[in-house]
């Protein structure tokens, strides 16, 4: 009997399940993880305002409950379910520390005062406390008074607006002003490095010299303007509490948005964490990454992962047709596919330490000596930038495409080959009419595989390129749009710098994994486009028929 | 077996059709593959316009001789070939020959079909617009495509979705299909290797119907397992066995009166 059921293969068919159900378990697991921890970052949670025994007041977000393990406590109390809990109290500005952990037992009571407040800063986190005054100039609006929040609201949209103005002054118009003086100061560098004749180049040089006089005193008008903007923005301020009564004033410019979680119903708090999810994918990021959106990293990944795939389909497509249909298969054939699948396998550190020695030192070294002379030694292109991660990244996922193409080459059948040459065709008319085509899903099938690697690759990254914090997108509106050589931010190396990096990591903690969720989410986004590309080619060309 | 080669082409010149021209001369034709003999001096004359059936149990080399007249043969590695093969007179192993201009002249249509992952206008315009006929107009290739699909008995059947994909078609559709993309670049030899082998009764017989009309104006050579099919298209009829040729003659004179002992243990079902 025993033998039996060993032979019929009952036993490894449960195996075989047993393993689906593992990594099924592994993934909704990671998932259900990441959306747990990662849901505090969009919900406003209630504050709670908790007495001690000591007769002091304490108001935050529970952020976390936990039983007391029974080492910390005294025998008599072990095993009877004690638990502390994790408050942000924020403020701080005022505290030095973001959370308190507090035990049971020192709490007397527990409250949700209504008129309780979360301010989110544009500095020092969030400050939780009451409102007391709103102070414009000289005038005084207490909060008591009827219609308060509703003067706030309206001077806070004025603030909100005025430092709109503000940003748009300093980003766009001054820095249109710099990006023509940097122009115009290297124009000068260029003159002095080229023009051998000494007149004619200071001639030159006075009349940019002038230029750049004229976009100064355009640069201190728009200064101006600004300063007198700010000037009357700080005019609006809040005077404000915290639970104990200490006094905080706070200005208007500082102050993203507040909202007085213990009124809000619950369509209210769903409505706050839409804005929030919409702050979190089209903000950029403050406080050093660890509050605001990520924006800049969306658009870095995405555009490297693009650039990734324009360099790495066609090279990697190419060397599989060589491999597979031209190459006379024999020992070496053989050898180079045994090397292309063990590059599949390298650290991909090695690879960015590659990219770092050949593209930005050797190619971007030389694209400087030969073009910009005139700047050395400020690299333009011998410097981590978009292109070069998205080359090397190129690179580490090319035999990933090589693999998947031949794999697909190699069920195109014989029979389709010889019918295309018995109609008088050439190779290459086989090769590019019905060969590529054919093999067009399996190709995508490698793209996908690519994108996945390429867009969770980390390592590499670092030193070709990617930063905490990229002042500019590598597209905008000053030609040539598309600027390859700028540095750029990417999720999963956001996730690692808020994750490990920031000076508040249990305040970032949210954040990274909302940031994980979203690399996620992205990652899934890219191969849907590239399959639903693909059941279209499949349809079209029923390959599954053969 | 020289001798027995001669007496073929003696009595093929005495006895073949006087009219008709020879299209396809081979004489002693050896091949290799790697150190392998497949076929050994083979020497046959293939007349204009008329169906020659290659008969013979497998592995006896008819397939591969197929092959040779069109240098199919060539995709394989390591293959040899000795002797010569006349088509119009001119010498196809030749250097300097043009493989893709010889295959133009020599459509070949497959055992298994194989119709491309195209729509069936695709399928059948594809000779065409690898530059088969030189350039051509939309309109032209409409006519073209229209005309070899009337010749290939399928147009009723296509006419109104030719722009679906070609692998929805039936088994037997497809490979007709396939004859009307051999013709499409208006070939002068048809090569057949096994056309209805793996179709139903039905469809054959569609095949052999347009056989019976190819013939008029395309040398056809068909390999085929099915002696009935052999005796009902052809005109003429080459027996190999083991790589060698052991008899070719008219296919009345092959079924009723072979002139070779082992001829006639093969069609009468003696072995093979």
């Amino acid at each position: 009997m025993k033998n039996k059921r060993y032979s019929s293969g009952d036993i490894f068919i449960w195996f075989t399940g047993m393993g689906l159900a593992i990594s099924l378990i592994m993934i909704s697991g990671l998932l259900l993880l990441i959306v747990l921890n990662g849901k505090n970052y969009f919900w406003a949670a209630d504050l709670k305002e908790i007495k001690l025994t000591d007769g002091k007041l304490v108001l935050g977000e529970v952020i976390k409950e936990e039983l007391i393990p029974n080492f910390n406590l005294p025998d008599s109390l072990k095993n009877k379910g004690l638990k502390r809990i994790q408050l942000k109290i924020g403020n701080r500005d005022l505290y030095g520390f973001d959370f308190q952990w507090i035990d049971e037992r020192r709490i007397l009571s527990v409250n949700y005062p209504l008129d309780a407040v979360s301010i989110e800063r544009f500095e020092f986190g969030n400050f939780y406390g009451f409102i007391k005054e709103l102070i414009i100039k000289e005038t005084v609006y207490k909060s008591s008074s009827p219609n308060f929040y509703a003067t706030l609201n309206e001077n806070l949209n004025l603030v909100s607006n005025l430092r709109e103005r503000i940003k748009k002054i300093e980003k766009s118009e001054i820095g249109k002003i710099n990006y023509n003086i940097e122009k115009l100061r290297l124009e000068i560098k260029k003159i002095e490095y080229h023009q051998k004749n000494k007149s004619i180049a200071e001639k030159k040089i006075a009349d940019i010299k002038k230029e750049i006089e004229k976009e100064n005193l355009n640069y201190e008008r728009l200064k101006r303007s600004v300063d007198s903007l700010r000037e009357k923005a700080s005019m609006y301020s809040i005077y404000c509490e915290d639970i104990n009564g200490r006094p905080k004033s706070i200005a208007l410019m500082d102050v993203v948005k507040y909202y007085r979680p213990n009124q809000m119903s619950y369509s209210d708090k769903l409505t706050y964490m839409f804005s929030k999810i919409f702050e979190f994918i089209f903000d950029e990021p403050r406080e050093s990454n660890t509050e605001g959106g990520v924006f800049p990293a969306i658009f870095g990944t995405v555009m490297m992962v693009l650039i990734m795939s324009l360099f790495t389909v066609p090279l990697g497509v190419l060397a599989a047709l060589y491999l597979r249909e031209y190459a006379k298969q024999g020992t070496l054939v053989r050898l180079v596919r045994i090397a292309v699948n063990n590059l599949a396998g390298v650290p991909s550190i090695v690879f960015g330490v590659f990219g770092l020695g050949f593209f930005i030192y050797f190619v971007g070294g030389t694209i400087d000596q030969i073009f910009y002379p005139e700047r050395l030694p400020t690299p333009t292109w011998g410097t981590g930038g978009i292109l070069w991660a998205s080359l090397t990244l190129s690179l580490l996922t090319m035999p990933v495409v090589i693999v998947a193409t031949e794999e697909a080459l190699t069920q195109i059948p014989r029979g389709m080959r010889e019918a295309a040459l018995a109609l008088g065709a050439t190779k290459w008319q086989v090769t590019s009419r019905i060969i590529i085509p054919a093999a067009m899903p399996g190709i995508l099938t490698g793209l996908i595989l690519a994108m996945a690697r390429a867009a969770g690759e980390v390592a590499p990254l670092m030193i070709t390129g990617v930063v905490k914090l990229a002042p500019t997108l590598p597209f905008d509106s000053y030609f040539p749009f598309i600027h390859l050589d700028r540095k750029f931010m990417h999720l999963g190396f956001h996730i690692y710098d808020v994750g490990f990096q920031s000076p508040n990591i249990e305040a970032a903690l949210p954040m990274v994994f909302t940031t994980t969720l979203l690399l996620i989410l992205i990652v899934v986004l890219l191969n849907i486009t590239a399959m639903i590309i693909r059941a279209r080619l499949r349809k079209k060309y029923k390959t599954s028929a053969f | 077996m020289e001798l027995v080669n001669k007496e073929i082409l003696d009595k093929q010149n005495q006895n073949g059709d006087k009219k008709s021209k020879l299209k396809i001369e081979v004489k002693n034709l050896n091949f290799y593959y790697g150190s392998t003999l497949a076929l050994e001096q083979i020497s046959m004359n293939i007349p204009t316009n008329q169906v020659t059936a290659l008969i013979g149990p497998s592995g006896c080399g008819k397939s591969t001789f197929l092959r040779t007249l069109n240098r199919m043969n060539d995709l394989i590695d390591d293959v040899r070939v000795e002797g010569e093969i006349k088509i119009d007179g001119q010498d196809i192993y030749k250097s300097g020959i043009d493989v893709v201009e010889l295959r133009k002249k020599v459509g070949m249509i497959f055992q298994k079909s194989n119709p491309f992952p195209k729509s069936i206008y695709e399928n059948v315009a594809f000779g065409l617009r690898i530059g088969g006929m030189g350039k051509k107009s939309k309109s032209q290739i409409d006519e073209i495509v229209e005309q070899s699909l009337k010749q290939a008995a399928l147009w009723d059947e296509v006419k109104d979705r030719l722009d679906e994909s070609a692998l929805g078609l039936s088994g037997g559709q497809q490979q007709r299909l396939c004859i009307a993309r051999a013709l499409a670049i208006k070939p002068e030899i048809l090569l057949m290797d096994e056309p209805a082998s793996a179709l139903d009764p039905i469809s054959t017989a569609k095949i052999e119907e347009l056989i019976h009309e190819l013939r008029k104006q395309y040398t056809i050579v068909i390999v085929t397992h099915n002696l009935q099919q052999a005796a009902r298209v052809s005109n003429y009829t080459a027996f190999f066995y083991l790589g060698r040729l052991i008899e070719f003659d008219k296919t009345s004179k092959i079924f009723t009166n072979p002139s070779n002992k082992q001829t006639e243990d093969y069609i009468t079902g003696r072995f093979g």
